[in-house]
């Protein structure tokens, strides 16, 4: 196998079933970051980032994680 | 084009690569986030993948207000995702973050020259390499988990198995153990097993961490998922994983993509036989967690 990338990679790649969380975990905090024009600067994405904390992670002495522990 | 005709679109930028004859067939066949057709601009040895996308949506107010519902966030980030998926096997891409939009390919060409010196090396260090993601989890649901309350076997089933009147002199009540008394003991019981059961998964992610690290050329540690979307189905895996558990370690790795399979089963087999821990490996990606320039700012946050 040499360094590119095979079929079955390229199919998975491609494949748009991946998982919104782990899409959401590399687009919003991965990615190069450039200024845009007239949109989101990088402090506004953080705070982008922040509010959607309030939907994918709200973890806080008030509303603590609905699990068995 | 008109001046108003140019006013009323903006430029979606989705990724930085190398203007290849490649590169120019595979954008012909992808659409993003507003089903535009993608193509390339270029400039020098640059290329930037993009869109255009009506200005209404994506003007900052509009734009903004669509992050922060959840459909439309998905739907941006699927749309993005797809283009740069559709890149990936073109070997190196670099996926730029969600919703950077342009006023026009002239400032896109602009930007790709300024910041070329910063481009040129990450393109050449994430060529032929893919990302995976490993995530670990506590499993509430093994067998062997102490806390698994359908456990015939377990501590829950034992209390509630003590015989009335067993002990009723000392407790001079109706039941063995006084309702408060057993949910108490339960409750040590189960949170001493989850305590053992996170310790458990802690050491296997470290061991996986080892094992990945041996074939991986980069890591980058992402915030552990958490809430609602964590919980979801499908939210987990492809595949829809099972649900539960805690997520105590959401990496990602950056590897050789003819190791690729290699680096996948050594995970999956450093996670193997593990009690009360189940572990996730998702991709390969393109390179999105380390697509990330030398400067301060665009670091990922230390976990």
């Amino acid at each position: 196998m040499s360094g590119a990338l095979d079929e079955e990679d390229a199919r998975a790649l491609a494949g748009r079933e991946v998982a919104l969380i782990d899409l959401l975990d590399r687009l919003l905090q991965g990615g190069v970051v450039l200024a845009g024009d007239l949109v989101l600067s990088i402090a506004d994405v953080d705070l982008v980032r922040i509010d959607l904390r309030a939907v994918i992670a709200p973890v806080d002495a008030e509303h603590p994680a609905p699990l068995p522990l | 084009m008109t001046e108003s005709a140019q006013r009323q679109h903006m430029v979606y930028a989705y990724a930085v690569l190398r203007p290849t004859p490649e590169a120019a067939r595979a954008v012909a066949v992808l659409r993003g986030v507003a089903d535009e057709q993608v193509g390339l601009v270029e400039t020098g040895d640059l290329a930037a993948a993009v869109g255009p996308v009506p200005a209404e949506e994506f003007e900052e107010g509009a734009l903004k207000a669509g992050l922060e519902e959840l459909p439309r966030l998905e739907a941006l980030a699927r749309g993005h995702h797809g283009v740069v998926a559709g890149l990936a096997p073109l070997g190196a891409v670099l996926p730029l973050r969600l919703a950077t939009v342009y006023r026009d390919e002239d400032r896109v060409r602009q930007v790709l020259q300024e910041r070329r010196d910063q481009f040129l090396p990450l393109l050449e260090r994430l060529a032929g390499h893919v990302e995976w993601g490993v995530k670990v989890y506590t499993d509430p649901t093994d067998p062997t988990d102490p806390t698994d309350p359908t456990d015939p076997t377990g501590s829950l089933a034992s209390d509630a198995a003590v015989p009335a009147g067993a002990t009723g002199g000392a407790m001079g009540g109706e039941e063995a153990l006084s309702p408060g008394r057993a949910y108490l003991a339960a409750r040590r019981r189960r949170r001493r097993g989850a305590e053992e059961a996170w310790q458990t998964a802690a050491r296997t992610a470290a061991r996986i961490a080892e094992e990945a690290g041996c074939l991986a050329v980069g890591r980058v540690a992402h915030q552990p998922q958490r809430g609602e979307l964590a919980q979801m189905p499908g939210g987990g895996t492809a595949g829809g994983g099972k649900p539960g558990g805690e997520n105590i370690a959401n990496d990602a790795y950056l590897v050789s993509a003819d190791r690729a399979e290699e680096f996948r089963s050594r995970v999956l087999a450093a996670a193997e036989g593990q009690p009360g821990v189940r572990v996730e490996v998702t991709g390969p990606w393109a390179p999105y967690s380390f697509a990330l320039p030398p400067e301060p700012a665009a670091r990922p946050e230390p976990v």
